[in-house]
């Protein structure tokens, strides 16, 4: 049931369970699933940390937001809450003394999920290991009473409702997409105030330092994504016209491998369905970047790109340690050169003793001046606009600012 | 008549204290070559070479070999040249293989320097008229107690060491080198930028080549478009003979483009087909079955039944330079550089391929990168043979890809094993049976069809029958038996000779399945029995020396007094390599993540007793060299393949262990048995290693992990089930 | 076109897009530095271009113009070894030794960068890099070995 949130000041407090709480086995496994899907791991473990104890920095404009310990430990995690305050953190973003939660902490998605999946995602979180670990400051300078006047504006809570105009698995990959996987988080642009822009759900965002592309109709793929196409990609982290996934979205895709296939042909199917254009416009759209990519390719290049790159990139992925043909790369056709920079630089690489394809780092092998040059090849292969100021994002990545 | 007068006839002499010579087997390689000049030749000016038929593999064998020679011939090791593997110029020792360089060529040498010594001492004598008591051997000289001294090039005239080896020699007591941790001769040139490998050889107009392998076993070559390639600035030449196609190019560079621009012109059949699940592919296969030990042991009395079955996938060697090899062919004899693990069973298989005369062919060994067992090198070693002679008087350099090394090496097998044991009411062993399932463990040349390039050729050769490696040694079975005294023990091996994918020997062999398997199995038994690991252990075991070197690392570990921490635990095994050669103990502790599976080894503490140590050093090195490759053996690796290929192609694909998973200790303590027979080390801690690591996982989680890799991924499924 | 190798300015004569692997190998016979994938996984072909550890199997000589290389041949002699090659040997950091200079020049590119480095720094920085006859733990001893020689300790 849809309903605004009501109320600027605190929440009222609600008292400790009474005693130790056991779980069925069944709904443990259940909610383990589900933080895969949600990645609460991600955002609540530092690198190096243990798991769920917290520590992880999340940079938002408005500072540092730290997440914090939801190990079930007494005193420092969330040890002795009830479903009641865990739901209701989740629900409506307020903790059990009644504190606002910071929006980072994407409630106005988590908001969606069933009493059912928020009852299992507590077994799984309260059958962790606890972990004594203080929770870090924040750096925000707004107070959290401001957050009531937030929610009221901008936080509608409530499970998810199913649209009858489409099936139970588009349902189900829309439950998944706006609930649990809070894409929005990351793909949608953002006000001011830091809360989603719901007319403009999913054209685009931010996430530490990396655009998160569009997913809906402006979607800046050459080769418009199909469910299958999204399916492989979240399934194995490369999808061959497109994108080989990197930067904070390699650890979701990692993260959803843990996810069963119906879930993940579920999310990949509704959010195939955000593009919008009529079938007509993508075939053409796809037809036009299979062409340039074509053309490119005869292209003899900067020598940068033929000495540095063309081994590996001009096989093409069907060949025997090839790799992405570089004209189809979602990265080169972004409205900023941030994420191919990091790309460059930093390589793509499976976690460390995990099996995937491997990119190697190119930073120090190539100076500022040559990847700059690079990039502006490299762009000028996609037909598009040129990024401006390349030399200037490729110096503020590489002296570390995000 | 007296040993004098012996010598002073001069002829052929042979010295001997006790029965006929003929008799009594010659120690090590010596029984096949016994003449002492195939060993140690001085030269007129004083100059010594030794021979050795085995190879430098980075194990240290030419300093220990240095070690033993001048020890006994009472030089310095820089007075001594010491020639390795080399087909026109040593004995022929087969293959450096098993950990058997010291039993075989160490023990040899160490018995021909000594006797050549005794042999120059009597020279001595005969000059300087005086009894050899009063001489002896200095820094390659013969010295009187009067002062009076002759060089040992001074000695030698005509064929002084050109006789017959005895069965026993008067060892130097004195021992300088042995026992000593000399510094590697080798290691300077490898940190400064020397020449060490063969892949660093450069012969003046070399050219460079490269092979275009077939994407998977069995693949023809349809169809290949190579106009465009031959037109290429700096190729000389493309040689396709059938489906084997190499090209040869002035320019390294200018080769591996043109292979690549080849492959993508190439067009492949690929009938064959790999199958998906290979254990059950494996137990379905028909097999030879031996009952290697216990054939009439009695059947398993009723009792509590302990059971469990263990798997192992195809792991690959990986050395981390590809292989290389130089060819040059000219007026019909080939001469091939090659870091072949056998030299002279390399010379008759290449023989066979190119169809010369084996005396045509001159085979000469050059460090290559690690070893590990049978990789590639013998295979491009007869790929720079085929090319070679496609260009006549020119040497050619054939470098593998790393792409082609991942899918074309010989694998370790793939295996299964099944142990089972009963428990009497007292909680004893009253019965323990053990099975191992797998292919053979070694598909050497020896014939020319077990080289890869003989696969593609138009007329091509085929593999030969594989036949297991009896015991002692075996293959798949070796290490099946197990050193504890079970009563009633059984063990039996099931040879599986069709191989669905290409295997040899991987370092180890089927000790390190068997050894996992078992070590996992004796702390199963242990738990049952109430009793703690290491007590059981040695309540099985009355060899003295593999007790010691259970208590030394168990003592070391401070196993008595460990106290279990979260998500910590410790683990323990031991193992005698092939129950012949060196005994190693192994504890350590680790530390689980059950939420990421992530498995970290804290310290690990090590005992190993080789025998006589002749570089303790070396001994430390080849130990902790096996503990940490078989970290990442067991942790993370496993050859992937789809219905048609190998699918990990490369270190994305196969990934191996880095410094992220490195120990934070690895402590090595050896046991130097002085007398004792050198017993081969480099193979000791392979199974071991991986048997205290599943056991350490399964007393910090209480999870018992029998597949491996034990993966991450593995260890987070079955934690979190 | 001219390279800085070693502090010595040569000629090459190799194509722009050649990797510094081959020129560095074939050309200039220096023969640390090793191929060993050409993918920039394992590390041993690592030389140091300004200070900067890089994959020569993977670097167009092209790129390289003007900056100053140095590899392995450049850190000492065998009858002068510099500090990193007189802790390799002193810790007999080698089993065949194929990955060392690899590893040597890693290690020199980060206690140039950072001398007083620790264990854990060290083992950090040489997580490019790739043995596989397990020397490990020697290696890590003699890079910490070589930090103390290069800040005067002995």
């Amino acid at each position: 049931m849809l309903s605004g949130f009501s109320g600027c000041a605190a929440q009222r407090a609600i008292a400790p369970a009474a005693a130790p709480q056991t779980f069925p086995h069944e709904l443990i496994a259940k909610g383990a699933e589900l933080a895969h899907l949600g990645n609460c791991l991600g955002c609540h473990t530092a690198e190096g940390g243990k798991p769920y104890a917290g520590g992880t920095p999340i940079q938002t404009p408005f500072g540092t937001v730290y997440g914090t310990n939801i190990t079930p430990d007494a005193d420092t995690g969330i040890g002795g809450w009830p479903l009641e305050a865990f739901t209701r953190a989740m629900r409506e973003g307020v903790d059990r003394s009644g504190r606002h939660l910071y929006p980072a902490f994407p409630y106005d998605h988590f908001t969606k999920a069933t009493d059912d999946d928020i009852a299992a995602l507590f077994a799984f979180i309260m059958t962790r290991e606890p972990v004594k670990q203080e929770n870090r400051r924040n750096t925000v300078p707004i107070p959290r009473t401001f957050l009531g006047f937030w929610k009221s504006r901008y936080l509608k809570t409530g499970v998810y409702r199913p649209d009858a105009g489409h099936d139970a698995q588009w349902n189900r990959g829309a439950y998944l997409v706006q609930g649990l996987g809070h894409c929005g988080a990351c793909h949608t642009p953002r006000n001011k105030l830091g809360a989603e822009k719901h007319d403009s759900a999913f054209a685009g965002g931010e996430a530490e330092g990396w655009h998160a592309p569009a997913l809906n109709a402006a979607s800046p793929s050459p080769v418009p994504w199909t469910p299958e196409a999204l399916h492989t990609y979240l399934r194995t982290g490369i999808a061959d016209l497109h994108a080989a996934t990197a930067g904070p979205m390699a650890e979701v895709v990692h993260d959803l491998s843990q996810a069963s296939d119906a879930d993940i042909a579920a999310i990949a199917r509704y959010i195939a369905s955000l593009d919008t254009r009529s079938e007509a416009d993508r075939a053409r759209a796809r037809d036009a970047a299979l062409e340039r990519a074509r053309s490119a390719l005869a292209m003899r290049g900067q020598a940068v790109y033929d000495g540095a790159c063309a081994d590996c990139h001009n096989r093409g992925r069907a060949e025997q340690g090839g790799a992405l043909p570089l004209p189809l790369g979602t990265a080169l056709t972004m409205p900023t050169p941030r994420n191919l920079i990091q790309i460059i630089r930093d390589g793509i690489v499976p976690p460390d003793g995990e099996r995937g394809a491997w990119m190697p780092a190119f930073k120090g092998m190539l100076t500022d001046e040559q990847l700059t040059d690079l990039l502006s090849y490299l762009r000028a292969l996609t037909g598009q606009p040129a990024w401006t100021d390349v030399a200037g994002e490729v110096r503020k990545i590489s002296r570390g600012d995000q | 008549m007296n040993r004098r007068e012996f010598i002073a006839t001069g002829g052929a002499l042979i010295v001997s204290f006790a029965l006929p010579a003929r008799a009594q087997k010659l120690p090590g390689s010596l029984e096949k070559d016994p003449l002492l000049d195939s060993w140690i030749r001085v030269a007129a000016d004083g100059r010594i070479t030794v021979f050795t038929g085995k190879a430098e593999l980075g194990q240290g064998l030419k300093t220990a070999i240095l070690q033993i020679a001048a020890d006994q011939l009472a030089v310095d090791m820089k007075a001594i040249e010491l020639v390795t593997a080399d087909t026109a110029l040593t004995p022929n020792e087969g293959y450096t293989a098993g950990s058997n360089s010291m039993k075989d060529s160490g023990t040899a040498i160490l018995n021909a320097a000594a006797q050549a010594r005794e042999i120059l001492l009597a020279q001595a004598a005969k000059r300087l008229d005086l009894p050899v008591e009063k001489l002896s051997a200095q820094d390659g000289q013969i010295v009187a107690a009067d002062g009076r001294r002759i060089g040992y090039g001074a000695l030698v005239q005509g064929q002084l060491l050109h006789v017959r080896a005895a069965p026993e020699s008067r060892l130097r007591r004195e021992r300088n080198l042995i026992g000593k941790p000399v510094p590697r001769v080798d290691i300077p040139a490898k940190v400064t930028g020397g020449a060490a490998y063969v892949h660093d050889l450069r012969l003046p107009d070399m050219v460079h080549a490269r092979i275009v392998r077939p994407p998977g076993y069995g693949a023809k070559l349809r169809s290949l478009d190579d106009k465009p390639v031959a037109n290429m600035a700096g190729v000389i030449k493309i040689v396709r003979d059938g489906s084997f196609l190499g090209v040869i190019a002035a320019r390294e560079w200018t080769a591996v483009q043109a292979m690549r621009a080849l492959r993508a012109r190439a067009a492949w059949d690929e009938p064959r087909k790999l199958p998906r699940d290979i254990y059950a592919t494996l137990a379905a296969l028909p097999s030879q079955d031996t009952v290697i030990a216990g054939a009439d042991a009695p059947a398993l009395q009723n009792g509590r039944v302990i059971e469990a079955g263990y798997t192992r996938p195809y792991q690959i060697h990986g050395a981390i330079g590809p292989a290389c090899a130089v060819a040059r062919y000219e007026n019909g004899a080939l001469t091939i550089w090659t870091h072949s693990q056998g030299v002279y069973p390399l010379r008759g298989a290449v023989a066979e391929l190119m169809g010369m005369p084996p005396e045509r062919i001159h085979c000469i060994h050059m460090e290559g990168s690690g070893c590990y067992g049978h990789n590639a090198a013998d295979d491009v070693a007869a790929d720079a043979a085929l090319l070679a002679r496609a260009l006549p008087g020119t040497p050619v350099r054939v470098q593998w890809m790393r792409e082609d090394e991942h899918a074309w090496e010989p694998f370790g097998p793939a295996m299964l094993s099944k142990a089972r044991a009963v428990l009497d009411a007292a909680g004893n062993v009253s019965g323990f049976q053990y099975e191992v399932w797998s292919n053979t463990h070694s598909s050497r040349p020896g014939k020319a069809g077990e080289l890869a390039a003989a696969w593609s050729l138009e007329k091509p050769f085929q593999p030969s029958p594989p036949r297991p490696i009896p015991q002692p040694e075996g293959g798949g079975d070796r290490n099946a038996i197990p050193l504890y005294k079970f009563p009633a023990t059984h063990v039996t091996h099931h040879f599986i000779p069709e191989m669905p994918l290409r295997v040899s020997a991987l370092r180890g062999l089927g000790a390190y399945m068997n050894i996992f398997s078992i070590e996992s199995f004796v702390d199963e038994l242990a738990a049952a029995a109430k009793a703690d690991p290491v007590d059981f252990r040695l309540r099985h075991l009355d060899d003295p020396r593999a007790r010691a070197v259970i208590e030394f690392a168990a003592e070391r570990f401070g196993w008595r007094t460990y106290a279990k921490r979260n998500g910590n635990g410790r683990g323990f095994a031991f193992a005698r390599y092939k129950n012949l050669a060196a005994y190693a103990a192994i504890a350590m502790e680790v530390a689980v993540e059950r939420d990421t599976g992530e498995l970290r080894v804290l310290r690990v503490v090590a005992a190993v007793d080789s025998g006589e140590a002749v570089n303790p050093d070396g001994i430390r090195n080849q130990i902790e060299g096996g503990i940490l490759q078989s970290l990442s053996w067991t942790t993370f690796e496993a050859v992937m393949h789809d219905d048609r290929r190998i699918t990990s192609r490369d270190w994305g694909t196969y990934p191996i262990l880095r410094f992220s998973h490195v120990p934070q200790t690895v402590e090595v303590h050896v046991i130097d048995r002085p007398g004792e027979h050198f017993l081969g080390t480099g193979e000791a801690a392979q199974g071991p290693t991986a048997g205290a690591l599943a056991n350490a996982l399964a007393h910090a989680t209480g999870v018992r992990v029998r597949d491996l890799p034990l993966s991450a991924r593995r260890l987070k499924q079955v934690l979190s089930a | 076109m001219k390279l800085d190798v070693n502090g010595l300015v040569v000629d090459v004569t190799a194509e722009p897009t050649t990797p510094l692997l081959y020129v560095l190998r074939d050309e200039l016979g220096l023969n640390a530095a090793k191929f060993g994938c050409g993918l920039g996984q394992c590390g041993a072909c690592t030389v140091l271009a300004d200070g900067e550890a890089i994959f020569s199997c993977l670097t167009p000589i092209s790129v390289l113009e003007g900056r100053r290389i140095r590899t392995v041949e450049g850190l000492g002699t065998a009858q002068k070894p510099g500090p990193m090659q007189r802790a390799f040997i002193d810790m007999q950091a080698a089993q065949c030794g194929y990955c060392i200079p690899g590893m040597m020049v890693r290690a020199q590119a980060l206690l140039e960068r950072k001398p007083d480095a620790s264990e854990a720094d060290i083992r950090g920085a040489l997580q490019p890099n790739l043995c596989r006859c397990g020397t490990h733990m020697r290696i890590v001893r003699a890079a910490v070995r070589a930090g103390e020689l290069m800040r005067g300790k002995s």
